[in-house]
């Protein structure tokens, strides 16, 4: 009997691409013979744009990145570009980046637990990741006013002080997060159909996962025991304990595992930060980068017009070239600076985790079936608006 | 009432209309409303509140998808074979429907001295004081079941759409695989029977020594290969909305999808209707309420067992799945037919 390969045609448009990934998929019967990804449909020219735009307006484009955790995003950009200006930020700001970068690898890792457990078909594991996250993203909205599109670090700190009645929300977060998780362990981490169809999926070693480049907890749950956060810290992030959870058998299921540790490990890190968050400042002292408070531009003329500069004019840059990676939820988020001492970025290269782990995807999927790749897809936790830039 | 129409009195075909036009609407309705109790059921098993906004608590909700659904545009691909692709759709709800002609869904009633069983195929001999239905119910019902999967087949091939063409040979491959463990499974049933008529399937348990009970196995085994064969979660595969769109109807639109959607409800309603007779001790139960109540009870509860398992499993992959029909249910089912055999040569007698 002559067989014939088919061509099918994934995407842009489909229920679980994750957005508006296109791949080309080569199929013999439904065993995937070679997959070709098509990106760039959510381009927007991100690291272009920055180059036309002093450092604190580009913070607002880093939020459209990876959508789903802007807050990550906001956070290697500033890390960033004070590194070049080294200037130091107060306490209270720094333990606020850490509280909130942490919640956002549960934003994160909540959308990618729902829509990883809706690809495979676990419906209800969906809407009550998604309630969870609603608690996030209420706590985002009061902290910098949206609930994906931040924009609420600064070049030095942060854009405001927090709101009254901020760290009981965070509690209620910590103290409700684990027993949800528990709920999703009893949904899934036992139950056979959900086992078969990880277990063994997706597989991808240590050596191959390192070759290319894959980051975050993709990279752990190949066995590769790398964290920048505990690595190469940032942030402060040295003063807090954690575990970095490492998988075994480099399969889907080892990732599920490790993400949802991590998860754990995020909310504990948050119940530490809260320990530590102590009334002060949080913004630098350092009036050439930093706006000044409301009272004096509301208040006085040399405050109003202190603003106006920095906001219309920005603030120059020592010249010089930066990398500041950071640990985002989906891996490692990079950000290269490269600064000619004007106010604005000569060039601004972004290492996105998302597009990294992508291009192992058909080392990961080949061979196997079609339901397989969607698997993959999901647990590479893939986010197209980063992907594309 | 004496008059003979091919050897069986007028009444018989009075009767027999009407049964019929009691089970059709029954089940229209069943269908109608089962879409609506699963978005409410799986609904509030996620947190969620179903459908809110049409009625009383969405209460209309079914009636105001069928007008939508008939009022949308017929869309026939350009380069589908339109014969198939029109006659897919009927092909598949038919079978849905005429399982249920030998299904009984009730006691024998009296009406104007006149004792009519409910059960469509079937009339009450008045002379013998017997009930005769058709003596190959059983088999009758798993042939309709076969031939619906041909709608999805035809579907899934005259739409000239790779992933209505993956769903349809999804549902092939599943039907091969699941037919079978659920044929073999029920002959252990008919060893204690002694036959295939459903009615005396039922007399059978009338004391509650329901097969569910002497056959777990086999009850357990039918049951979700009956899932398999009507594309439910964790067997839906054919439909597969994340890995194939929509899989075999992704082309489909207007009443047409309407119709594959209720074969899909339709196909539910009978095949649980099917477990009760066979396993579930049909419409006996304690005599405070009349036969067909607990025929109905029995069969909305196990419609609810069907949604609840919607809500809980993932999806099986299309190997998994023929893997699970060949390698597990069959043998089991075998087995059991063996030791079912043994039972009643050896012990039972």
């Amino acid at each position: 009997m002559s067989t014939e390969i088919m061509t099918l045609n994934m995407g842009p448009q489909h229920p679980s691409t994750h957005g508006v990934l296109r791949l080309v998929v080569e199929l013999d019967g439904e065993v995937i013979q070679k997959i070709t990804p098509h990106i760039g449909y959510l381009h927007r020219g991100v690291e272009k744009l920055s180059e036309h735009r002093t450092y604190h307006q580009t913070i607002p484009l880093t939020d459209r990145l990876d959508y789903l955790a802007p807050m990550s995003n906001n956070l290697g950009y500033v890390l960033a570009v004070e590194k070049l200006l080294g200037i130091e930020i107060p306490e209270r700001a720094k333990t606020v980046r850490i509280i909130m970068s942490e919640l956002t690898r549960l934003k994160s890792h909540l959308v990618w637990i729902a829509c990883h457990a809706l690809d495979i078909g676990a419906m209800t594991v969906f809407l009550y990741a998604f309630r969870e996250r609603e608690k996030v993203m209420d706590i985002y909205e009061k902290v910098s006013g949206a609930r994906m599109t931040s924009n609420y670090y600064r070049v030095g700190g942060l854009s405001r002080e927090l709101y009254d009645g901020f760290e009981r929300d965070v509690k209620d977060v910590v103290d409700t997060f684990p027993g949800c998780f528990d709920t999703y362990e009893g949904l899934l981490t036992k139950n056979t159909i959900w086992l078969q169809r990880t277990v063994g999926n997706g597989v991808i070693s240590a050596e191959d996962a390192i070759n290319y480049g894959i980051s975050g907890p993709a990279l752990r749950g190949s066995g590769v025991d790398f964290d920048l956060r505990r690595d190469i810290p940032y942030s402060g992030y040295e003063e807090y304990d954690f575990k970095v959870p490492v998988g075994e058998n480099c399969d889907t299921f080892d990732r599920y595992k490790c993400r949802l540790v991590e998860m754990r490990e995020a909310v504990k890190i948050i119940d530490q930060a809260l320990k530590k968050l102590k009334p002060g400042p949080v913004l630098a002292d350092a009036p050439q980068v930093c706006y000044p408070p409301k009272e004096s531009v509301y208040n006085s003329i040399e405050g109003l017009i202190h603003h106006f500069k920095i906001a219309s004019e920005g603030f120059p840059v020592p010249e010089g070239e930066v990398y500041q990676g950071i640990e985002a939820p989906k891996g490692e988020l990079g950000y290269y600076v490269v600064s000619d001492g004007s106010n604005r970025p000569y060039r601004m290269r972004i290492r996105p985790p998302s597009f990294v782990n992508l291009s192992a995807i058909e080392k990961m999927a080949k061979g196997s079936m079609l339901a397989d790749l969607v698997a993959v897809i999901g647990t590479l936790d893939i986010v197209l608006g980063e992907i594309d830039r | 009432m004496d008059t003979l129409i091919l050897g069986l009195p007028v009444a018989y075909y009075i009767a027999m209309v009407a049964k019929v036009l009691v089970a059709f609407v029954f089940v229209l309705l069943t269908v109608a409303y089962a879409t609506y109790a699963e978005r409410k059921i799986i609904g509030h098993m996620q947190v969620r509140l179903g459908p809110m906004r049409t009625g009383w608590h969405g209460l209309l909700q079914p009636i105001a998808d069928g007008v939508k659904l008939f009022f949308k545009e017929e869309i026939v691909p350009s380069q589908a074979s339109k014969f198939a692709f029109l006659l897919a759709p009927l092909v598949a709800l038919v079978p849905a429907f005429i399982s249920f002609a030998v299904i009984p869904f009730g006691d024998t009633v009296t009406i104007a001295g006149y004792k009519v069983p409910l059960q469509i195929a079937a009339y009450y001999d008045q002379a013998g004081a017997e009930v005769f239905d058709m003596n190959v119910g059983v088999l009758y019902i798993l042939a309709m079941a076969s031939l619906g999967v041909y709608g999805i087949v035809l579907a899934g091939w005259s739409s000239n759409s790779k992933y209505s063409l993956l769903g349809g040979l999804r549902s092939a491959a599943q039907m091969v695989s699941y037919e079978l463990a659920a044929g073999l499974s029920i002959i252990a049933v008919f060893m204690l029977s002694e036959s295939l008529s459903l009615h005396r399937i039922v007399a059978a348990q009338a004391d509650g020594a329901w097969y569910a009970f002497k056959q777990p196995l086999a009850f357990v085994i039918f049951f979700i290969c009956s899932l398999a064969e009507i594309n439910r979660t964790p067997f839906d595969l054919p439909e597969a909305e994340t890995e194939l769109v929509s899989g075999f109807c992704t082309e489909y639109s207007s009443m047409k999808y309407a119709m594959f959607f209720m074969a899909e409800y339709a196909n539910m309603v009978t095949v649980c209707a099917v477990t009760v007779t066979l396993f579930l001790g049909g419409w006996h139960g304690p005599s405070i309420l009349p036969g067909w109540c607990w025929f109905v009870a029995k069969v909305y509860f196990l419609i609810f067992c069907c949604m609840w398992i919607r809500a809980t499993y993932p999806r099986y992959r299309y190997d998994q799945l023929m893997r699970l029909g060949w390698k597990v249910f069959l043998p089991l089912s075998l087995l059991n037919i063996v030791a079912t055999a043994l039972w009643v040569m050896f012990i039972s007698k």
